[in-house]
């Protein structure tokens, strides 16, 4: 009867064990996984940004998962190619929030693809950290909105103060300055940040107009510019648009103390292996450059990742534009998550405004308007580039740093024409 | 701004130049719209086509672009042969009237076309850097560059060459007839199918060869050609529907007033200039500046 007794309540005990153990086993791998959606230029005129950006995504996915998730739960990503047609973004994210029922969302990357799936964001009052959107919630004034990209809490201005600290710096100082951009959102708000700083410093504005994206041939904008001879000329641009205006520069021999500005694609591989030795001079705006004065912890061991997968997927082989800040842009918020312990937006909105987030380009903390409480652009001055090699931008001394002071690793070499013969 | 002379001889030979390459952009144009009446759209995107696979010779065997348009020419003309023979068997076989369906096939191979370049080529941009791309030549006062100068000299020469041979030749004569009657042809024992089709060949032709020069005149990613739809057909119908000549000064005026207005009144004027002038033709000369 004991012996019965003991048999039972032994059977009892092993079925309770094997319950709470297998049942408990069976509960954590059944736990949903955590799902999160974007949208992203896979394609279309943005396609090579938007590319690296998610490669970038991806290896967070991939080491965030390797440590067990978020929350206990494995993360996966929803993702549709937004074609670079800002109209089909609403539809996007109606999709994933409604159809898709993802867990949260982050934003594609660029202020055309941004600011079109701000309204369907805030209807529904979540939580969204956006990748490399200029100014975008200036107009919508969202309070849980959050951009990763260090442009300051004034992004306009921020963007290119950098440049006009670093023209400042020419012997004997500028006095007049061209302003130039192609006509789009980006370059419309760098113009205008670039006119208020202008101002701010002293410069008259000698020239200030704007051209097609289209545009073929940029030598008649660089003549035009040539004949109001400014001391500084300002170019805000996107790629193509960038090496045109420099091959321009360079066929027409201008003349000016200081060239350059808020030109997007000067830190794309792509780019610096196009333009090689016509970069020399030129003071453009970078996002990292591996100059001995910048070293963010883990940026290196995740550019070495990034790099090893580049080639592979097609996309930039050096990575130091959009790529660490993709990564950046989801290490915000994974750790948000982690703190707050749970997906509620209110909460995460709560602690990304109170929090400084370390990542691997180095420490964010968000102002109320959601951009970087302080901006940290690079404003950098090409020498020394020969041939159309890229692998010699992986070393310093290329792109020694201008601004911010915090940084700078070079002096500026004036005037412009005499710079591009370095 | 003042308005000096070296400024506006170097925006006058800035225009002529571009408008040299526009013509080659718009040549394959004006053969298959002007003459054939096939709305190719994916034209565009046969040159960015032409410009990857340009690059890709370049990068692989270190072959000159240009040269490179040239020795990939004869593969796009059978190709456009082939495009042809499904078009003419879906859409103009038994008496046409189907040209919206038509459209959207050829829709549908501008987005085929940019599918398999991001598939292949990714989606960064590409160019070609060659001997002469970064260099300038002056003549007094005016300066150009070797990248606007080769493609301006290879695009005139390749369209008098065309124009010669639709007047001069029997495969260009025949062009020229189904055209304008292809029923009288065919009772003349040619078939317009095949000639048809040998000429939107052509036309697919001077889209690698337009291809090859663009890749040394700026960096190209897969959805560029989108930018150059609008611009082709312009120049076709401000030239005169399938006027060769008529496409190369009308490419030429676009690119004058382009590089005058970019000059002299600000850049982003140049788009309003150019399809104000467009507008003014058809309003007062609808049959293009140089007819038809």
């Amino acid at each position: 009867m004991l012996h019965g007794n003991f048999r039972r309540s032994l059977l009892i005990a092993s079925l309770a064990i094997m319950g709470a153990v297998g049942f408990g086993s069976v509960s954590a791998q059944e736990k949903p996984p955590l799902r999160i959606g974007f949208g992203m230029a896979e394609t279309g005129a943005m396609a090579a940004n938007g590319k690296a950006a998610k490669l970038a995504m991806e290896i967070w996915r991939e080491d965030i998962n390797a440590k067990g998730g978020l929350l206990g739960r494995k993360v996966e990503f929803v993702t549709y190619d937004d074609q670079t047609n800002p109209s089909l973004v609403p539809g996007i994210y109606t999709k994933l929030i409604e159809s898709d029922k993802v867990d949260l969302v982050v934003s594609g990357y660029g202020t055309n693809l941004i600011a079109p799936a701000m309204p369907t964001i805030m209807q529904r009052n979540l939580t969204f950290v956006s990748l490399f959107g200029t100014a975008v919630n200036q107009k919508f004034n969202y309070p849980r909105y959050f951009q990763v990209m260090p442009n300051g809490e004034d992004p306009a201005v921020g963007l290119t103060y950098g440049f006009f600290e670093a023209a400042m710096q020419a012997s004997p100082k500028p006095t007049t300055v061209a302003l130039v951009g192609g006509d789009a959102e980006y370059p419309a708000l760098a113009l205008e940040g670039a006119r208020i700083n202008a101002k701010k410093m002293g410069l008259k504005i000698v020239y200030d107009k704007t051209y097609p994206p289209n545009t073929t041939d940029y030598a008649p904008v660089i003549r035009a510019i040539q004949a109001t001879n400014p001391d500084v000329v300002f170019v805000a641009s996107y790629p193509p648009d960038t090496v045109g205006m420099i091959r321009a520069a360079n066929e027409v021999g201008l003349k000016t103390k200081v060239f350059g500005g808020g030109m997007i694609g000067l830190g794309f591989a792509a780019v610096k292996k196009q333009l090689g030795p016509l970069l020399n001079g030129v003071v453009g705006f970078e996002l990292y450059v591996p100059e001995p004065t910048i070293k963010f912890p883990g940026v290196e061991a995740f550019l070495k990742k990034y790099q090893g997968r580049a080639e592979k997927e097609g996309v930039d082989p050096l990575g130091f534009y959009l790529p660490p800040y993709g990564y950046a842009m989801m290490e915000v918020l994974g750790t948000a998550i982690e703190k707050v312990g749970s997906l509620d937006q209110g909460k995460l909105a709560d602690y990304m405004h109170k929090n400084t987030f370390k990542t691997v380009v180095g420490d964010i903390t968000f102002a109320n308007n959601g951009e970087w409480k302080v901006g940290r652009p690079l404003y950098v001055q090409y020498k020394g580039v020969q041939g159309n090699d890229i692998d010699q931008f992986r070393k310093p001394g290329k792109a020694p740093i201008m601004f911010p002071k915090d940084l700078k690793s070079g002096e500026l070499r004036t005037p412009y024409e005499e710079a591009r013969k370095q | 701004m003042d308005i000096s002379f070296d400024l506006l001889l170097n925006a006058i030979f800035s225009g002529l130049l571009l408008g040299g390459f526009y013509a080659a952009l718009s040549l394959g144009v004006s053969i298959s719209f002007g003459m054939l009446d096939i709305v190719n759209i994916a034209h565009p995107a046969m040159v960015i086509l032409g410009a990857y696979l340009s690059w890709w010779l370049n990068e692989k065997f270190g072959i000159d672009p240009i040269l490179a348009g040239f020795l990939l020419g004869p593969f796009f003309f059978l190709v456009g042969n082939l495009i042809y023979r499904l078009y003419y068997d879906r859409f103009e076989k038994g008496g046409g009237g189907d040209s919206l369906r038509g459209l959207a096939f050829f829709f549908g191979i501008l987005f085929i076309i940019e599918m398999i370049l991001i598939l292949a080529f990714g989606v960064d941009y590409r160019n070609v850097n060659t001997s002469y791309t970064d260099k300038t030549i002056s003549f007094g006062v005016v300066t150009v560059a070797y990248r606007l100068l080769i493609p301006f000299v290879i695009s005139v020469g390749l369209l008098l060459v065309i124009r010669w041979a639709f007047k001069k030749t029997y495969f260009g004569r025949a062009v020229s007839a189904v055209a304008q009657d292809p029923l009288a042809l065919q009772l003349m024992g040619v078939n317009p199918v095949k000639i048809k089709g040998y000429a939107f060949g052509l036309s697919l032709f001077t889209a690698v060869v337009g291809g090859a020069m663009l890749i040394i005149i700026q960096s190209v990613q897969p959805s560029a050609g989108r930018e150059y739809i609008g611009l082709v057909f312009a120049i076709v119908v401000l030239g005169g529907m399938g006027n060769l000549t008529g496409t190369l000064l009308g490419a030429m005026i676009l690119g004058v007033a382009e590089s005058m207005t970019a000059t002299f009144a600000g850049p982003s004027w140049a788009p309003a200039v150019s399809f104000g002038l467009l507008l003014l033709t058809l309003v007062f000369r609808p049959q293009g500046i140089f007819g038809k």
